[in-house]
């Protein structure tokens, strides 16, 4: 990797800090991703833009703000990306996946609150995420209590939130309250780009958007595959890369290496023996770098085939449709497939519960793993009618966060869920 | 053939030698800072043909020696029903986690819960606050059972509860009534993770902590029915492994 030190110093980065931050990455990548065993070549790419995560695309968004254009960061799968694209800017799921900062964030939120949280207030507080010192919006949204308060003291520290109202319920007052948010959002990007939303630049940012989202369906449905021809690691970093990686270049990447895995099936070949115990994860989003339970479980033998995580199909599973031929009837059409994302976050939502077992049938789950991050209430709460929903199908629920404390416990327990499973 | 279990809990390590489905031998010892050592000496002094390993440290000697392992979930499911053959319901108060496993009528496991990360409710916390109150764990249980009022702890957090050990203590609260409210506690924690349970006979409670006379009446009062504890409850999961051991079906 080349030098970054002025790149970093410039952009205000605790230098210290963030050297610890990249040589525990460093190490947590190398003894978790590049000691798996079968890795498709394609793969090469992702572990070069990990390599390369806080260097060669921090240098590249620099140089895309020199040349004028926006960056605008996001916390949630909510957020109309297109509409940050057809502006032409900089569109960043922003870091939130380590236990970071945690006493720095500890002295705005309480500690009794989610690692994701934690973590966002933390990267920023302890001058170790580059992408926040990058961006000229950040945007929120009222999906969780934690989250929603949190923006207010994020607001205080950064100065650049904007914030989203998600409404809590999908009838037709909550639909026009939606619509009128996305409209909002759509004036907010105009008046930080200094650039006007055309139905063309619209249309241009819907087609990079579902480009991205078609890349990680092919993904997702390969994975389909007996014996896996990718492992859960590798598709869950595939799916965390897409939030930040260069839109074009995702795409690309990623269908070479779908090229790559339908060549694996064709020829039986897989990470994972044919056979292996398949589980579904789902619940609470991961963020980069939190690879924890994959990780377990994967290295308990079995094989993860599919994420219902906002970091996986919630992020993907509907495309935008991109036949209008204004750009008021493109924000309608935006506002109607945002809203129609499965988020804990609404009551009822019924539709996730169909959603997991569809993705368990499809992709020939095993059992389910119901992933919650500790203080994530509404993931927490729906765990009970997923299990319910799940009838027959082996189920386990989990809480945790991004330590490593409770490694060996949870060890343990997905063990003995394999054990039930087989 | 002879088969050997051998459980790493974060406690003891405890080694079962069966034949043919018959216990021959069992050993105990303390895990300390050395448990590899511990696990050689229980495999020289109870040579096996097969060996099988659970618990906590399992997947130490999977490292060290190659050995099969399965968790102590599966392990107790198989150790219980050699005990009791018509157990659907194990209780463990472990040294780090409690748990309750739930099985078939064919004796799989069918679920199971674990306690949280923490402390509270595990043998661990038993084992700090006897003592503090200056019992041996062995005498802990009767002597607790001689309390004649009933006092309550308001925390079950390790670290609360032993500063509220303190003050009863300064307030002058008899030590047995103290212990008492100790054993409730756990009991309490325990009993609410397996109401989340159907519960269904026979419930048998394994691990040391089943020595326990005043844990054990605790929960038949708490869970309103009789509970089951095998001759030498804390080498459930040893057995079960051995068991495994011997029909090498994993």
């Amino acid at each position: 990797m080349a030098d970054y030190t002025e790149m970093w110093r410039n952009l205000g980065l605790n230098l210290e800090n963030h050297a610890g931050l990249l040589a525990v990455l460093n190490e947590g990548y190398k003894n978790i991703y590049l000691s798996q065993k079968g890795r498709p070549r394609g793969m090469e790419y992702f572990d070069f833009v990990i390599s390369e995560v806080h260097g060669l695309r921090i240098k590249e968004i620099t140089e895309a703000k020199q040349a004028g254009r926006k960056v605008v960061g996001t916390f949630c799968v909510y957020v109309p990306e297109e509409i940050v694209l057809a502006a032409d800017g900089v569109c960043i799921g922003l870091c939130a996946g380590a236990e970071v900062g945690s006493d720095e964030a500890e002295k705005f939120i309480p500690r009794n609150t989610c690692a994701l949280i934690k973590a966002f207030m933390g990267f920023k507080l302890a001058g170790l995420c580059p992408y926040i010192e990058l961006t000229d919006l950040i945007v929120g949204e009222t999906t969780c209590d934690g989250k929603k308060k949190a923006y207010e003291i994020f607001q205080n520290i950064t100065g650049k939130v904007y914030v989203m109202e998600i409404p809590n319920m999908k009838n037709d007052e909550s639909k026009r309250l939606w619509h009128g948010e996305v409209v909002k959002f759509k004036e907010t990007v105009e008046a930080i780009t200094k650039k006007t939303i055309t139905v063309e630049n619209l249309k241009r940012g819907a087609s990079l958007a579902n480009g991205k989202r078609r890349a990680l369906q092919r993904l997702s449905r390969l994975r389909a595959a007996d014996p896996a021809p990718i492992s859960g690691l590798d598709a869950l970093l595939i799916n965390q890369v897409s939030f930040y990686d260069d839109p074009v270049r995702f795409t690309q990447m990623t269908d070479k290496l779908c090229a790559e895995l339908e060549e694996r099936i064709k020829q039986g070949f897989g990470v994972a023996s044919k056979g292996a115990r398949r589980v579904l994860i789902s619940g609470s989003p991961m963020a980069i770098p939190n690879w924890k339970l994959h990780s377990i479980i994967e290295g308990a033998g079995a094989v993860v085939v599919g994420e219902e995580s906002c970091v996986g199909e919630r992020n993907f599973r509907d495309l935008l449709d991109e036949n209008f031929s204004t750009v008021d009837e493109g924000l309608g059409k935006m506002a109607e497939r945002y809203l129609e994302i499965d988020c804990a976050c609404f009551t009822p939502n019924d539709e996730r519960l169909e959603n997991i077992k569809s993705m368990t049938q499809k992709l020939h789950a095993d059992g389910v793993i119901h992933y919650a991050l500790q203080f994530c209430t509404p993931y927490m709460m729906e765990a009970y009618k997923v299990e319910k929903a799940l009838g027959r199908i082996p189920f386990m629920r989990l809480e945790t966060d991004y330590s490593m404390e409770d490694v060996g416990q949870l060890k343990t327990r997905v063990e003995a869920f394999l054990e039930m499973v087989k | 053939m002879k088969a050997l279990g051998i459980d790493i809990g974060s406690r003891y390590i405890k080694g079962a030698l069966v034949e043919k489905g018959k216990w021959l031998d069992f050993q105990r010892a303390e895990t300390s800072f050395d448990p590899l050592e511990k696990c050689d000496q229980m495999l020289t002094e109870m040579p096996a043909d097969r060996v099988m390993a659970t618990g906590y440290g399992r997947h130490l000697l999977e490292v060290h020696a190659d050995i099969k392992t399965i968790t102590e979930i599966k392990a107790f499911a198989k150790g219980a029903r050699a005990f009791f053959s018509n157990c659907h319901t194990i209780l463990d108060i472990g040294g780090q986690d409690t748990k309750v496993i739930a099985l078939n009528d064919q004796g799989n496991v069918w679920k199971f819960e674990m306690n949280d990360r923490c402390a509270a409710g595990t043998g661990k916390f038993l084992e700090i606050m006897a003592t503090n109150l200056g019992y041996s764990l062995e005498e802990f249980g009767s002597r607790a059972l001689t309390a004649h009022q009933e006092i309550q702890l308001s925390s079950m957090c390790t670290v609360f509860a032993e500063s509220e050990v303190v003050s009863l203590t300064a307030k002058g609260v008899a030590r047995e009534e103290i212990a008492m409210a100790i054993h409730r506690a756990i009991i309490n924690r325990v009993a609410s993770m397996a109401k989340r349970f159907l519960l269904q006979d026979e419930v048998v409670f394994a691990g040391g902590c089943a020595h326990n006379p005043c844990l054990k009446a605790l929960l038949e009062q708490n869970l309103r029915r009789n509970i089951r504890v095998g001759s030498i409850p804390e080498m459930t999961g040893a057995l079960g492994a051995a068991l495994f051991a011997e029909e090498d079906g994993i």
